[in-house]
């Protein structure tokens, strides 16, 4: 296999990973959403918390964008 | 494929010397990047400017600017207490910043001829932001806690076998913070803008093949990328606000040891 090939290939299975960020973004906010729907009081307080967890699945599927794209522009 | 030109998704992020400057062996050109910071801080304080004339009663304008700042100042007392008041002005520049910055990225200039710049899309700008933060970070546990701010690393009620593992990577997750900080922004602004340039480029390459299938695929990118540009409008707001936020987190850890 040639360079370039194994480059896109590689670059594609980095690409998982923002795929499996977006089950953990859509498990973030699917958990919140069933709860406050359970207590609409308290949700209103648990905002900040949502955005934190949101934050930190979003940033691992950026991390393996970025990863993705370093494969892909490598030299 | 080969024919209609092969994509280059990058070219938007190049930083290009508007005006030429270099003294010393160093490179102080007056850049694209540095042109769209200044337009950035003209509208925020064209903004504010234009809301701050403090009548009796508040016209819509005074009105949208009470709003953000007051959106400000209640995440700031939300997260920080009483004591985050003195932080109220360096949160709110950062998160107006860093709004403006992503918003004017994804402005279609592109029809006049001008290239919008998004300068929240390199890690040296967000980078600089993020360990402003961390440093304000730093600087007010020390002030306020001396050596005591390294009680950070050890959380309350921890066994003393766990000490040394728990330590280990409540340091490593502490440091890592400026990083996921300015990573966040700058990676989360690449993906959007390269997303759009692909499919853009699509619907234009999609009509130059012709045939049935070319314009079906010109048309199918179109309509994705108005959900697209939609759902950017998102990210650009909820990344300055996750960065807000976090910055404020931070903020407390350092004031109200946990």
């Amino acid at each position: 296999m040639d360079f370039a090939s194994a480059q896109v290939i590689g670059a594609g299975l980095a690409a998982i990973g923002v795929g499996a960020a977006a089950i953990g973004v859509g498990n973030v906010f699917g958990s919140f959403l069933e709860s406050a729907l359970r207590n609409p009081a308290a949700a209103d307080g648990q905002q900040g918390r949502l955005f934190i967890g949101f934050a930190a699945a979003e940033l691992l599927g950026l991390i393996a964008f970025a990863v993705a794209m370093i494969i892909l522009y490598a030299r | 494929m080969s024919a209609a030109g092969k994509i280059d998704p990058m070219h938007q992020f190049t930083v290009e010397p508007l005006a030429p400057l270099h003294v010393g062996g160093y490179d102080l050109s007056f850049t694209n990047s540095a042109a769209w910071m200044l337009v950035t801080l003209a509208i925020i304080f064209g903004f504010m400017a234009m809301g701050m004339k403090r009548q009796l009663v508040p016209g819509r304008w005074q009105m949208a600017a009470e709003g953000l700042t007051g959106f400000i100042d209640n995440m700031v007392s939300v997260n920080i207490g009483p004591e985050g008041k003195q932080f109220t002005p360096y949160i709110f520049s950062l998160f107006t910043f860093i709004l403006v910055a992503n918003l004017l990225g994804l402005l279609p200039l592109g029809i006049l001829g001008l290239h919008p710049f998004t300068s929240t899309s390199h890690f040296s700008i967000t980078g600089v932001l993020a360990v402003m933060s961390f440093s304000i970070v730093l600087i007010v546990g020390f002030w306020r806690h001396g050596l005591h701010f390294f009680s950070l690393f050890v959380p309350h009620g921890t066994p003393k076998v766990m000490i040394p593992l728990i330590a280990a990577i409540e340091f490593i997750s502490f440091m890592v913070r400026p990083f996921s900080l300015g990573l966040r922004l700058f990676v989360a602004m690449i993906a959007g803008h390269i997303l759009m340039e692909v499919f853009g480029s699509f619907i234009v390459s999609g009509f130059n093949a012709g045939g049935a299938l070319g314009p079906a695929v010109s048309i199918v990118s179109f309509l994705f990328i108005v959900g697209v540009a939609a759902l950017e409008l998102l990210v650009c707001a909820i990344q300055a606000y996750v960065f807000a936020l976090l910055t404020s987190l931070y903020l407390n850890d350092a004031i109200n040891l946990h």
